[in-house]
């Protein structure tokens, strides 16, 4: 190898010093703008944070496909769950009737609402793709409350940040941002293809949120908790030991 | 394989060393190099998870699929025939993929803008004209079907077919599979709703899949390449910049 010279070893010496000045800037200004995914740390940290940060400045507003109605799945695939208790079966024999959708945190008015409250609610109805990160998909119709509407019910604090949900089964507990949680497609559904949600597919209430793979579409949601940091939750990581605590990215948009 | 020895011409040499190839192509080389392993090792992870295909938006368990690859599945719900299921290794593999494919992206734009502005694609990968009348062209394939070794010349340069397929590679199946990745992502289909032109989400799965197949075929045919013309040299020119052949430019 030649000797470097007194001029390269400047050009990369300033080369480097504005690329770790450049990197400090970037990571303060993500993290003002709430470009940090909680499981920014670790060896695939930079990627995660790449793909979150990228997606939350090009797709805060984009609206997911819709599927014209010829275009639904004639036979989706109900992922298995692990059994559901005898604490579900109850619930089920009394065709929900007793079930509930608890909404505490960061917000004015705490409130819990019954599946038929939640069903006299605006609704919306969507034509979507549901895909898991396995590689498979279906398309249904989904109806339910927009998350927003509800989220506007109960008075969200501005300094919220997230809504952690929660399931029946502990492990299955997710969030997502504020810009998901607002998004108009997000909703607490209820309903699929013109008729109840079934249990399979999340019945009676499933966190339906169409531009994220299937994990961050929660099934049997009965709580919503809105928050200003995901550190509290479990591991801090964003979700539970069926997602970011098995290894699974919290942002699912990919 | 014993090489040619440079013929009096080293003194030269060092006074103006001239790279084989441009410190950049070398670079975005290897990055590439790394970065393909890691998608290929990671994609295959993501394939075990339902090594099933399908054409079209939808496609599941309950969708008679295109064509199954007949291996185990790290998934129970999957029918796979076998009666195990893998382990789960789909969580690090996503992490792992998506970030090779960043290092990948960002090393592919880099690599294109030297390309274009410093002339490289212009000068190394556009075959000649003359290079391209069915003659030549005859002549080149023959060489290769012989298993001939090339030309001292070549040392210094790229063959006509050399050029057609890094041109493939490069200008169709690295965007084709960038492209069909983001077709995959719900949120990028929000953004650029592009997935119906490759004729549905599972469509561009499928797509990926067979691109990747395609790639690994020519990084076979370009290691077999790389042995026939002298593997140590060949590396060497493409890690140090240096050739130990003839300098004779052609």
């Amino acid at each position: 190898m030649s000797k470097l010279s007194r001029r390269q070893i400047i050009t990369t010496g300033l080369a480097v010093t504005a690329g770790v000045s450049g990197l400090a800037v970037a990571a303060k200004l993500a993290g003002r703008y709430g470009l940090i995914p909680p499981d920014s740390g670790g060896i695939y940290g930079p990627g995660e944070t790449l793909t979150y940060a990228a997606q939350r400045v090009l797709t805060r507003h984009t609206l997911a496909r819709e599927f014209s109605s010829g275009q639904i799945s004639k036979d989706p695939f109900a992922n298995p769950v692990d059994p559901l208790g005898e604490e579900f079966q109850r619930f089920q024999s009394a065709a929900f009737a007793d079930w509930r959708l608890v909404v505490d945190g960061m917000i004015a008015r705490p409130a819990s609402f019954s599946v038929a409250e939640l069903k006299s609610f605006p609704a919306r109805t969507h034509i979507t793709m549901i895909g898991c990160e396995e590689g498979w998909t279906y398309i249904a119709e989904w109806t339910g409350v927009p998350l927003s509407h509800i989220l506007q019910l109960v008075g969200t604090l501005p300094q919220a940040r997230y809504v952690v949900y929660r399931s029946i089964q502990p492990d299955a507990w997710d969030s997502i941002d504020m810009a998901e949680a607002l998004h108009p497609q997000t909703l607490v559904s209820y309903g699929m293809n013109g008729g109840e949600l079934p249990a399979p597919f999340g019945g009676p209430l499933r966190m339906r949120v169409p531009r994220q793979l299937g994990y961050k579409n929660v099934k049997y949601i009965n709580r919503l908790t809105i928050t200003d940091n995901l550190k509290q939750f479990g591991k801090g990581l964003g979700s539970g030991e069926l997602g970011a605590e098995d290894g699974y990215a919290w942002y699912a948009g990919i | 394989m014993h090489n040619a020895r440079p013929i009096g011409t080293l003194s030269r040499m060092a006074e103006t060393f001239s790279p084989r190839h441009a410190l950049l192509v070398r670079v975005t080389h290897w990055l590439t190099v790394l970065s393909f392993f890691a998608l290929l090792v990671t994609g295959v992870e993501i394939i075990i998870s339902h090594p099933r295909f399908y054409w079209g938006e939808t496609g599941n368990v309950n969708i008679r699929p295109l064509f199954t690859i007949p291996i185990p599945s790290s998934r129970s719900s999957v029918p796979t025939g076998y009666g195990y299921v893998l382990p789960d290794q789909n969580g690090w593999s996503r992490y792992l993929h998506f970030q090779s494919a960043w290092i990948l992206l960002g090393t592919g734009l880099l690599y294109a803008a030297f390309g274009f502005f410093a002339g490289h694609f212009r000068r190394n990968l556009l075959p000649a004209r003359a290079d391209l009348s069915p003659k030549r062209f005859g002549i080149s394939i023959l060489q290769h079907l012989r298993f001939e070794r090339p030309s001292a010349q070549e040392a210094w340069s790229y063959n006509v077919l050399q050029r057609l397929a890094y041109l493939v590679v490069i200008f169709l199946c690295f965007p084709l599979l960038i492209w069909t990745g983001l077709a995959m992502s719900p949120a990028f289909e929000s953004l650029v709703p592009s997935s119906s032109l490759l004729g549905g989400h599972q469509s561009a799965r499928t797509i990926h899949f067979f691109v990747t197949g395609f790639l690994v075929a020519f990084l076979l045919i370009h290691l077999l390449m790389i042995v026939l013309a002298g593997f140590r040299n060949r590396m060497r020119a493409m890690i140090s910049g240096r050739v130990t052949q003839p300098q004779e430019r052609v």
